[in-house]
């Protein structure tokens, strides 16, 4: 078998990203040196992006497995079982990197990208979710990327008509240089009509769907899997752009196609395009396969095949059909406007062979691409976690009423209004908790079921102590199922960090993994689908570790959730969990105090779990009239939140023996609630919590106009209000 | 009642309708843009979304669709005609009712509950709404700032043919207008989305009384 061949300089083996090692490896696989498609196709599968050669060997060590998940990791989204013959898909993937280049294409098609995961399998989308990170306020690109990524996730989720529900926006000065975003999708599918990414049949024929193939985004998944520098900005040209509509068109269509038998295998073309699409399948099902590169929808004149294989052109699907389907598929696709060419076949070869007008270009064995990409155990330095800080030895700057206005008009603690308003989070008419609260409630569409969803992070703990930090992540997440009153049923993870060769980050990387694992493990909360995304770094500058955790819990009946809100005066505030008073890297000591430092609060899983399941249950008993998880900002801030969203004020008697006010009001105490209830249900939910060996204690009482903290000062509501809701549009209109 | 709930490529609110609809009781026919008949109807109703991704102008694309010409003509035989959203962008690019809508004043998306005054209870879409009583129903747009020359506005105030005004005007429509009638009363555009209000579980029933008087006078 020839291949068409021009010898390859050690200029290109570099310029794709390949290391000496790598390239010999490659030529050992060939036997031959590699033709210039090839080259390209060995440089983004084996891209850290595509291969995940730095992370793999950790990511095996994290628990996966429930009685209630379907599918784990491997797939393109992670399937868990919500009852009634239906099932939960999801999965959160970053954009880091595009987003930064272009913020508003490289959000939009995040959103793309994520979608796609979750119908290529059958489900239809019905919620998605994003955390975002920016740098420092003051920073001169900040505002720019907030108003670009803000309007390109709506502009992408508001067009296709999928409700954008929930999510987490913070600044620090570590992302100046590299700014995330992380967006989860949601879909639901019938259990029977789940599709996978396995291709099968020889002779089967594949086939091409969706918008045309152009020169945008070529070589996008090696540039995610590269440090930035000065030079980034020229890196534009590679950034995808997306259209909304086409993959309206995409979704509709194949869900259409879904109904019929035609598909066998179905895979959507994200990270490197063609390449990773039609590897993947061929791969799942150990199966060869050959395409006719020049039989590709093309948007543009004179495409190489190098660049139709490595384009990253959005909105498009490989399937392989069942023999005399085609007529079928094809008619559906015209029906919705889109493009379809059958391009190859499924053969028996276990090779890869790509051809362009007759003449091949390309004839790879499969598996050696797809699973023998090298995977590196690569070095990794532990950091001594930061010292605890003593609460009592802390000295408030300001009274207490004061630091709680200035904390909820912090950045980080702010309305995320201006956010969320230009999100359509209401389409599909089956939002039942809308943003603003613990989790998003999204009822099942037809259904007194629903699922609550969440993503959570938080950096600046996965900083002082990287283990204690993912151990944090997972449980505020599983914390914010709680306490809406769902089940949490599985994660999805979004793994976010700097350059792994540097072993301070690798060390990052393996603590947050530990911590996670530990968590997930413990909580009953299994990993089931997530992406990793490294070299998160410019000009040596890293982001803080970002391990973003998705969650999705399930509410039997929606009759016995509740939200953060309550609705009426008189009712007892009840305290969830012990407090300490823990200061250390809390939000208090950095905003009020200026002080980024001391050790992040302890994670006790073990409690936790008590404290949650004890929660949760109160809730399904009906005791519960809105709750709230305590976390950043401490006790305080969760009360004002509660009561800014219920326009009701509160009163809380603060404890006579408090060695320190401001750690009892702003400490970060971990596995802390705040219920409201009637008072005549004091009394059971006391004892409750006594049998079930949890902390408990009623703090104060809801009513009135304005947040009285008992010899601490009183703050009025509507003030406060406007204070949390004021930053964030002053800020985005400020003139430079 | 007969409704047909029309999906053009890109409208996304297609389904959201027809299921308020059919919570109010009516028989639900959903609809496809190419095709060119219509069966016997009672009401017809153009949902919101993207229709053709709002390339070239909101809902220009959408008013050629073939489906188009016989709305319209349905609409001059009389038939009820309710556009919602991109719906209404629709009615004002095909001429059903008067003015065109732009980009909103902050020029960015809004989705949001809004306050409205019910202005005209004459009608088979607003009989069952109390004048003197506020309601509150989600915008979610980002072309929905309605315009039209002063001829227009004296018109419409004149003919009684402002369905809503917002109380907070979220978008910089003309006079507040959020919905308005066409010129036999039997079309209306308007964009908030009464169909998003229809269900106590996500957050509201003040969309209900549209779609229980619209059963009550046209079944």
């Amino acid at each position: 078998m020839s291949v068409r061949n021009d010898p390859i300089t050690p200029e290109q083996i570099a310029e794709h990203g390949l290391s000496e090692d790598e390239y010999k490896l490659i030529l050992e696989i060939l036997g031959r040196p590699p033709s210039i498609v090839e080259l390209g196709i060995f440089s983004v599968m084996w891209s850290e992006h595509c291969s995940y050669k730095s992370s793999k060997h950790w990511l095996k060590k994290l628990p996966t497995e429930a009685p209630w998940v379907i599918c784990g990791p491997g797939e393109n989204a992670g399937i868990v079982d919500v009852g009634g013959g239906m099932a939960a898909v999801f999965k959160a993937e970053s954009h880091n990197h595009p987003s930064f280049i272009e913020p508003y294409q490289g959000a939009a098609t995040g959103v793309g990208g994520i979608l796609r995961d979750i119908f290529t399998m059958g489900a239809r989308p019905v919620a998605l979710l994003n955390a975002l990170r920016f740098g420092s306020p003051d920073h001169e690109k900040t505002r720019h990327l907030v108003d670009g990524v803000v309007a390109g996730i709506g502009g992408y989720g508001n067009c296709i008509g999928v409700p954008t529900v929930g999510g987490e926006t913070t600044f620090h000065a570590a992302y100046n240089g590299n700014n995330l975003v992380n967006a989860m999708c949601v879909g639901l599918v019938e259990q029977d009509r789940i599709f996978y990414a396995a291709a099968a049949g020889v002779g089967n024929p594949v086939v091409y769907v969706g918008a045309k193939t152009g020169r945008d985004g070529i070589h996008g998944a090696t540039m995610a899997s590269a440090e930035f520098n000065e030079e980034s900005e020229a890196k534009r040209p590679t950034v995808q752009v997306g259209d909304p509509f086409t993959e309206k068109l995409l979704l509709e269509a194949c869900l259409e196609l879904m109904q019929t038998d035609a598909i066998v295998a179905i895979q959507d073309m994200g990270a490197a395009g063609l390449t990773s699409s039609s590897f993947e399948m061929a791969s799942r099902g150990e199966v060869g396969i050959e395409m006719d590169l020049d039989r590709v929808p093309m948007r543009e004149t004179g495409m190489t095949p190098y660049e139709i294989m490595l384009s990253e052109s959005q909105e498009r699907m490989l399937l392989v059909l069942r023999e005399g389907a085609e007529d079928k598929a094809r008619a559906i696709m015209a029906k919705w406007g889109l493009d379809f060419a059958t391009v190859g076949k499924v053969t028996d070869t276990g090779s890869m062979v790509l051809r362009w007008h007759g003449e091949t270009v390309a004839d790879v064995p499969i598996a050696p691409v797809s699973g023998a990409s090298p995977i590196y155990q690569r070095p990794y330095e532990t950091r001594e976690p930061a010292l605890p800080v003593v609460a009592e030895s802390v000295a408030c700057p300001m009274p207490h009423d004061q630091a709680l206005l200035k904390l909820m008009a912090s950045p980080d603690l702010c309305s995320k209004k201006w956010i969320y308003e230009q999100y359509d989070h209401m389409v599909m008419a089956d939002t039942v908790q809308r943003p603003g609260g613990d989790a998003a409630v999204v009822r099942i569409h037809g259904t007194e079921r629903a699922l609550a969803l969440t993503i959570d992070c938080t950096p600046r703990y996965c900083h002082a102590d990287p283990i204690d930090g993912g151990r944090q992540a997972v449980a505020e997440a599983w914390r914010n199922l709680t306490a809406v009153g769902a089940r949490p049923l599985g994660v999805t993870d979004c793994l976010n960090f700097g350059n792994p060769e540097n072993p301070v980050i690798m060390g990052q990387f393996v603590g947050c993994l530990e911590g996670i694992g530990e968590a997930c493990q413990a909580l009953d909360f299994p990993i089931v689908s997530g992406n990793v995304s490294l070299y998160n770094e410019t000009d040596g500058q890293a982001i803080l570790p970002t391990p973003t955790i998705g969650g999705v819990g399930l509410i039997e009946d929606l009759a016995t959730s509740v939200g953060i809100a309550y609705d009426r005066e008189d009712l007892t505030l009840v305290l969830i969990g012990e407090t300490h008073g823990w200061l250390g890297n809390s939000l208090y000591l950095r905003e009020i105090c200026g002080r980024e430092e001391g050790a992040s609060p302890p994670v006790e899983l073990a409690i936790e779990r008590r404290n949650g399941d004890l929660v949760r249950t109160l809730i399904g008993d009906h005791l519960v009239a809105a709750c709230h998880d305590v976390s950043d900002g401490g006790l305080l801030v969760a009360l004002a939140e509660m009561a800014t969203a219920s326009r009701i004020g509160l009163a809380l008697d603060l404890p006579n023996d408090l060695q320190s006010e401001a750690g009892w009001l702003f400490g970060e105490d971990q596995a802390r609630y705040v219920l409201t209830i009637d008072p005549a249900s004091l009394d059971a939910v006391l004892e409750a919590a006594r049998n079930a060996g949890v902390v408990a204690r009623a703090i104060g009482r809801t009513g009135g106009q304005s947040l009285t903290l008992r010899g601490c000062g009183v703050i009025c509501l509507s003030d406060l209000t406007k204070r949390h809701e004021a930053w964030l549009p002053a800020f985005m209109s400020e003139e430079r | 009642m007969q409704a047909g709930v029309i999906t053009f490529p890109g409208s996304n609110c297609d389904r959201d309708a027809a299921v308020a609809l059919q919570q109010a009781g009516a028989a639900v026919t959903r609809l496809w843009h190419a095709e060119t008949e219509l069966p016997r109807l009672d009401l017809i109703v153009l949902p919101g979304g993207f229709s053709y991704g709002d390339y070239l102008r909101c809902g220009a694309i959408a008013a050629k669709a073939p489906i188009m010409r016989e709305v319209v003509r349905a609409a001059e035989a009389g038939i009820a005609v309710l556009g919602i959203c991109n719906g209404f962008q629709l009615l004002a690019e095909a001429g059903l009712v008067p003015g065109a809508l732009i980009a909103n004043a902050g020029l960015k998306f809004v989705c949001r509950e809004v306050g409205l005054d019910v202005v005209s209870t004459d009608s088979v879409f607003t009989a069952n709404y109390d004048p003197a009583k506020p309601i509150s129903i989600p915008v979610a747009h980002h072309d929905g700032n309605y315009v039209c020359d002063e001829e227009e506005l004296q018109r419409l105030e004149d003919e009684d043919r402002i369905a809503f005004r917002y109380r907070d005007n979220p978008n910089g429509s003309v006079a507040d207008i959020a919905g308005v009638f066409g010129p036999g009363r039997k079309v209306l555009g308007l964009m908030p989305h009464p169909e998003r209000a229809a269900d106590p579980a996500t957050g509201g029933t003040d969309g209900a009384p549209m779609f229980k008087g619209l059963m009550e006078a046209l079944s």
